[in-house]
């Protein structure tokens, strides 16, 4: 995914948790090959703007090289969620929204 | 695309966004001739992209080359960035960082470094910015 | 034709000052000679094959469309000087003939057999002259010693590696990644740990946990010794990746010598879910999973 096409899905993203008051995000970067400093600011930055607007993000599909050269590079996701893929996501994604317990001004931060 | 030939070189122009994805791509193409592990082709791709970022970011504009290379004993890849950007004023700190925290001035160099097993930059002020990595298969 | 450097004769010849322009009208004409008996050269190189046992392995037809193959570039090379098309060649023919099970020896012996048919044939046609049949020597004779090596070495080369990729799934093989329960997978390490096999045990940790959708994984590291800093480091981030895939990793096992290294290298041991022993490992990884399909409350503090 280039820039252009990054900076578009972060918009498209925005705009849907907005208009759809939606509480929690799933964000499958499995097809990525490669996540360099930019790719990991740029989910860092999309999670942050979907807490301001109240939702939970949690980022599924990362392989295991990538996680391993992300590691190798010094990238921090900082305390974005992260799980396996969409199923363990969605079961995540449960946890940290249900019950009330996190509001969106609060968060696992 | 590079016209078919040996397949184990590119020179490649970097400007904008999809040109560092195409540069990783052909990285990768060209680092798996050599029989790479699956993990060490994702570093060598994550190394390209970052440099090559900093290229489109700073420099407006450059080149990269990629090419196989050899030595009595080994097999490996070898990297050349070069632009006529900016440069970079404190090139040893840029090349400082703590471990796993992301430092260097924000410019991706000592985690390229960590990915590469050679890693060589050279800059002026004014004058632009060079950079040379190597990653070596091992051959015994 | 280029007089090249390189297949002219050696340096060492005292008709340095003529060979060069010898090359040219001798060249030609050797590889002519050697094409135009193409036929049954080729067929006297196949018998002394089979008479000197080698290439056993493989069937009659296989061994002479090999030997119609090798004798055809042979030439070529000869009457070309172009080694890159041999190492192509002589590359392909290894990775045919190397999972036949034909070994160095034999490669080596059928090149070294097909020089000396093809020199004994030119020694046939131009004895009668022998200062012609010197000079044709002198022409030949680099230039076959240059394939024959050209060809053991990339044969050799392309046995290494193969040897090598067996190795390596050998290696994959014997450092096994156990998954006990659902979501748990236990990585028991022995033996004194070096950077190429904590780099490997990290891939098979990592893939093994997207393999069997692991949520925790415990790693053992009661039977290792003493860790240097840079594996120390390496144990760092294979917490950091697991985590990345949405593993949380316990590490059992943890010898006061090497917590004091981590501790060195600035790790924040707080900040690692160590345990004792393997068995309080498992039972702190059952109960986070547990704790992960039963109560959201304490999310939090797994995250940390």
């Amino acid at each position: 995914m280039d820039d252009d096409e990054l900076g578009r899905f972060q918009r498209e993203l925005i705009r849907q948790v907005s208009e759809f008051r939606s509480r929690g995000v799933i964000i499958d970067v499995a097809a990525l090959d490669v996540m360099d400093s930019f790719g990991s600011r740029s989910l860092r930055n999309l999670a942050y703007m979907a807490r301001l607007l109240g939702a939970v993000t949690v980022i599924v599909g990362i392989q295991p090289d990538v996680a391993f050269a992300m590691v190798q590079l010094g990238m921090d996701l900082g305390k974005v969620h992260t799980a396996l893929g969409l199923e363990e996501g969605l079961v995540r994604l449960d946890e940290l929204t249900g019950a009330g317990r996190l509001s969106p001004a609060s968060g696992p931060k | 695309m590079q016209a078919a030939g040996e397949g184990d070189e590119a020179l490649l122009p970097i400007q904008t966004g999809k040109d560092v994805v195409l540069a990783r791509q052909r990285g990768r193409e060209i680092a798996a001739q050599i029989d790479f592990s699956s993990t060490d082709l994702t570093l060598i791709a994550t190394a390209i992209s970052e440099i090559a970022r900093n290229v489109v970011r700073f420099a407006d504009h450059g080149q990269m080359r990629i090419r196989i290379i050899e030595d009595p004993t080994r097999r490996g890849v070898l990297i050349v960035a070069r632009d006529i950007g900016p440069g970079i004023p404190d090139v040893r700190r840029a090349l400082e960082d703590g471990y796993s925290t992301y430092g260097g001035m924000g410019l991706g160099l000592p985690g390229s470094r960590r990915l590469m097993d050679e890693f060589q930059i050279a800059s002026e002020v004014g004058k632009g910015t060079t950079i040379m990595m190597t990653k070596w298969r091992p051959d015994a | 034709m280029e007089p090249s450097e390189d297949d002219g004769p050696q340096p060492t010849s005292g008709q340095k000052g003529e060979a060069p322009t010898d090359h040219e009208q001798l060249l030609p004409e050797l590889v002519a000679h050697l094409r135009d008996n193409r036929t049954q050269l080729r067929q006297e190189w196949a018998n002394r094959i089979t008479d000197a046992s080698l290439l056993s392995s493989m069937a009659p037809h296989e061994i002479f469309s090999e030997a119609t193959s090798v004798y055809d570039n042979y030439v070529e090379v000869l009457e070309t000087g172009s080694v890159e098309a041999l190492q192509h060649y002589a590359q392909n023919l290894s990775e045919r003939i190397i999972p036949q099970g034909v070994e160095t020896h034999e490669v080596v012996g059928i090149v070294l057999l097909l020089r000396d048919v093809l020199a004994r044939s030119l020694f046939e046609k131009y004895h009668k002259d022998f200062s012609l049949l010197n000079r044709i020597l002198d022409a030949y004779e680099p230039a076959a010693n240059r394939i024959a090596n050209t060809v053991s070495v990339s044969f050799v080369q392309e046995r290494e590696r193969v040897i090598r990729q067996q190795q390596d799934a050998i290696r994959e093989l014997s450092t096994p990644v156990l998954q006990v329960r659902e979501r748990l997978l236990i990585l028991p390490i022995i033996g004194v740990l070096d950077t190429q096999r904590a780099r490997q045990l990290t891939e098979q940790l990592l893939s093994g946990i997207r393999a069997h959708r692991a949520k925790v994984v415990v790693v053992d590291i009661t039977g290792v010794p003493d860790v240097d800093v840079s594996v120390a480091n390496h144990l760092v981030q294979t917490v950091d990746a697991s985590r990345l895939m949405g593993a949380g990793v316990i590490i059992t096992g943890l010898s006061s010598e090497i917590a004091q290294t981590l501790v060195r290298i600035g790790v924040d041991l707080s900040k690692m879910n160590t345990v004792g022993d393997l068995q309080g490992g498992i039972e702190e990884a059952e109960r986070l999973l547990g704790f992960t399909v039963r109560r959201a409350v304490d999310a939090n503090r797994q995250e940390d």
